[in-house]
């Protein structure tokens, strides 16, 4: 092969680009208005309106086309105004005063107002929105003094910091012109997105892309860089990677590549592996326990399951590295809730097998002292490979598992609605406070068929109680001691265990520019992303 | 003509009862899965109990096994498909889109495996237990051999990422210019690689059909009597040996398109074409009922059309075929 002068300057160029972090690159060179960025998606959600659904599936496109009030920075108070400009809750935790942005106006050129806004939070928010249905169940009214302020009224005190925690992903507006009409459900609108956002939506070929183009009237000037965003449908994992080698993508988000891959990838000239701008979506790997099964119900037996697990081995072998180990609800990143000296049950066989006897739970003839039904959550390789690693753990201590796998409809059904599993794998998410989608896991009395939470039978009036008195405390510094105990009382109680925290990995050409700048980078605006030539 | 004619009426008799068949055994296979379209949808989004039983209410799942079958039964009778759940849309609106993909890559894929199937299988059958013949024959084992699922993986490596003569995906270009002819180029390109993944099994079974039609062929009373009439070896080859042994081989032609428009999961996937075999698998994990009923009807009646063509080259190769009371 010959070397021609351009593979080596290209070649430095990469050394220079891997010697600095993906952050810091921004600044080697000015922005560079222009280009398509093409990028891997795996799924089309069947409704693409995240004032609906907030999910990650649907954020990763339609939130560079709808804007929510306010998204995540890194440092700082975390928050950085989007569509509002101020915010403000009262100390009676009653009123909640936004200011929001100057000229700014929807892809149709109608101009935005706090209509908009005051409409998508009672209409979508709160009575439609997967996640506002929980968040935003008090909210009773929202006034419009004029035409840039919104007063979100809540009939019982609903803390402020609950309410700024959730603006980034409950908090999508779109436009009261197109919804006021008809079904909200089955609006048109609902997969042919008209936002305020960097890019406008151009085009859906089922089954094979997305393409989004830039909004030229967006309200920050100068930007996006970008000209196009095209999000290739690519259902395959392997043709992922053969897509960004070939360079025929230039950006695979969520971890899209297989793990064992990122090694191979990240020695490519030209590709980096960028494990930044997923803290404000972290991932919880989960042993979920049914306490209906008398083994089960004691405390003890289920601390033994937890100093049974290696989560180091787990960190290092299932996710290579790329995960922390945990032992609470709250991950490390949020600083504003997290508690480093929860009650340890790190790795110790023998305790474990203590605990079983204490437990009178010896083993018996075949060496197992008794044996339970265990479903891995389907969605991810590591929830499967980490019901392999389970499987064996508990043998060593005596405990026999059978593994369970489905698929992921049946998964769900068996675990959340007819509770026919005694241990389940499971990876709830995080989403910035405790009370958006974590005490759910914890607080009893919720019906059966609610996906992602207390489906465990685990009733305790002590963990009721913290739960709701954090619910409804208004002020900031109470709340957080309130979910600092109840980090404590889930660490000694441990009604489900936490393994590990995992965030993702995005893959992509060195070409783009200002990746994973935020920590919820993939499901954030990208007005500021760009191609260098 | 009367033939012709006889032949249809009795396969489009023939085909309801066929399809319901399929039909219902769709229906009830999705109605016997663990979990319904609203959880699959539940497991990427998350949501309270009012959020799903808002969702089964307007999907109109909340019902009792007899009110499905019912809803079922009638939108059967009238021909409706009724709307997808995993897409949102109308399924007839939903396989069209898809199945002119799955068309095309069975279109291809049957050219090129009978093409150099039948090709390879009249070399390896004219001289049996010759030395090509037994290349051939091997060659045709380890072709049959080998997965497509790797053998897509080595073709998109070599030829799309290492040496990048084809893309790695789609079934055509995000964004074509020029006119249908170019557009037509940029589809075969795209068609190239799936078709060689998804072909090379096929081949095997094009060339060993023929070559063992051939071979017996070649042992029968009418090639000896053509012989002793003196006939050149070549038309003896071409008239007594080839037109009968391509007999079996169309039989596996028909059988093997049948295959091919189901789609392909794994080529369909690998290769990120939107076509029968991902739909077919997408309406499964998302216990979508009508689209998979839709899927499934819409492959049978292929199959069938496709069954009554292939009958319809048999009786045009063999007179005999269906002569009967003629």
């Amino acid at each position: 092969m010959a070397l021609h002068r351009r593979d080596i300057l290209a070649g430095a160029t990469a050394l220079t680009a891997a010697a600095i972090s993906s952050k810091a690159r921004a600044q080697v060179a000015a922005p560079r208005s222009g280009g398509i960025l093409t990028v891997a998606a795996d799924t089309e959600p069947r409704n693409l309106n995240p004032a609906i659904v907030a999910s990650n599936g649907v954020f990763y496109v339609a939130s560079k086309v709808i804007e929510p009030l306010a998204e995540m920075i890194d440092g700082g108070d975390g928050l950085a105004p989007r569509l509002a400009t101020r915010w403000e809750g009262s100390p009676d935790g009653r009123n909640v005063t936004f200011t929001l942005r100057d000229g700014v106006s929807w892809h149709d050129g109608k101009p935005f107002t706090s209509a908009d806004v005051a409409f998508s939070a009672m209409r979508l928010w709160k009575p439609l929105q997967n996640l506002g249905r929980i968040v935003f169940k008090n909210l009773e009214a929202v006034d419009t003094p004029d035409a840039r302020t919104v007063v979100f009224r809540f009939s019982v005190p609903t803390p402020f910091q609950l309410v700024r925690n959730a603006l980034p992903g409950l908090a999508s507006v779109v436009p009261k012109h197109l919804y006021d009409v008809g079904d909200i459900a089955t609006n048109p609108a609902n997969m042919r997105l008209i936002g305020t956002g960097p890019f406008r939506f151009a085009e859906h070929r089922p089954g094979e892309f997305y393409r989004l183009e830039k909004n030229p009237a967006y309200w920050e000037a100068g930007r996006p860089y970008l000209d196009q965003i095209i999000y290739r449908v690519l259902p395959d994992r392997g043709a992922i990677a053969a897509a960004l080698e070939a360079n025929q993508i230039q950006l695979a988000a969520f971890s899209a590549v297989p793990l064992a891959d990122m090694e191979r990838l990240g020695k490519v000239p030209g590709i980096a592996v960028i494990p930044q701008g997923y803290d404000g979506i972290t991932y919880q790997l989960t042993v979920e326990i049914n306490h209906r099964r008398k083994e089960l119900a004691d405390a003890r037996v289920r601390r033994a399951i937890a100093h049974a697990i290696d989560r180091k081995f787990v960190v290092d072998t299932i996710f290579l590295g790329y995960a922390k180990p945990s032992n609470g609800p709250v991950p490390a990143f949020d600083k504003q809730f997290h508690r480093t000296d929860l009650p340890d049950s790190g790795f110790d066989r023998r305790r474990a097998e203590a605990l079983l006897d204490e437990a009178g739970l010896p083993r018996g003839g075949n060496g197992m002292r008794f044996s339970v039904r265990l479903l891995p959550a389907p969605w991810f390789e590591q929830t499967r490979q980490f019901g392999d690693y389970l499987r064996q753990a508990l043998r060593a201590v005596g405990i026999d598992a059978q593994i369970a796998n489905n698929d992921p409809a049946a998964h769900l059904k068996a675990v959340y609605t007819d509770h026919a599993f005694d241990i389940a794998i499971g990876s709830p998410v995080y989403r910035n406070d405790p009370a958006i989608s974590t005490t759910i896991l914890y607080e009893s009395g919720l019906p059966a068929g609610v996906p992602f939470s207390n489906q465990y039978g685990y009733a305790s009036p002590a963990m009721d109680g913290l739960i709701r008195r954090a619910a409804s405390a208004v002020d900031p510094a109470e709340r957080t001691a309130l979910y600092r105990d109840m980090q404590t009382l889930a660490a000694t109680d441990l009604p489900l265990i936490h393994v590990a925290e995992f965030t993702f990995l995005t893959v992509a050409r060195r070409t783009v520019m200002n990746v994973a700048n935020n920590p919820r980078w993939a499901t954030s605006h990208w007005a500021d992303t760009w191609l260098s030539a | 003509m009367t033939r012709v004619l006889r032949l249809l009426a009795l396969r489009a008799l023939s085909a309801i009862p066929t399809l319901l068949i399929v039909a219902f055994g769709a229906f009830m296979l999705l109605e016997f899965a663990p979990g319904d379209a609203v959880d699959a949808y539940l497991a990427q989004t998350g949501g309270d109990a009012g959020f799903a039983a808002e969702l089964r209410r307007s999907l109109g799942l909340g019902g009792t096994f007899a009110e499905r079958l019912a809803g079922f039964l009638v939108s059967l009778a009238t021909l409706d498909l009724g709307q997808s759940v995993v897409f949102a849309r109308p399924v007839a609106s939903v396989i069209a889109e898809r199945l002119p993909n799955t068309l095309l890559l069975m279109a291809s894929t049957t050219l090129f495996a009978a093409g150099i199937g039948l090709g390879l299988g009249m070399l390896a059958g004219r001289r049996p237990s010759s030395l090509a013949d037994h290349g051939i024959s091997t060659a045709a084992l380890v072709l049959l051999a080998i997965p497509n699922f790797w053998l897509g993986l080595l073709l998109v490596v070599g030829l799309a990422v290492s040496w990048p003569l084809f893309p790695v995906a789609g079934i055509r270009s995000l964004t074509t210019t020029g006119g249908p002819a170019v557009a037509l180029l940029d589809l075969l390109h795209h068609l190239v690689l799936p078709t060689l993944a998804l072909g090379a099994g096929y081949i095997a079974l094009y060339l060993r059909t023929l070559r063992a039609g051939m071979v017996e062929a070649w042992q029968s009373d009418h090639v000896r009597a053509a012989r002793a009439r003196g006939l050149s070896e070549s038309s003896v080859l071409r008239r007594g040996v080839v037109r009968p042994a391509l007999l079996p081989s169309l039989v596996v032609a028909g059988q093997n398109i049948g295959t091919l428009v189901g789609g392909s999961v794994v080529v369909e996937t690998l290769f990120s074409i939107p076509g029968m075999g991902r739909l077919a698998f997408e309406a499964v994990t998302g216990r979508d009922t009508a689209l998979l009923v839709g899927v499934v009807m819409s492959a049978t009646l292929m199959v069938l059309a496709i069954n009554l063509v292939v009958d319809l080259a048999m009786a045009w190769v063999d007179p005999r075929l269906g002569a009967i009371d003629g």
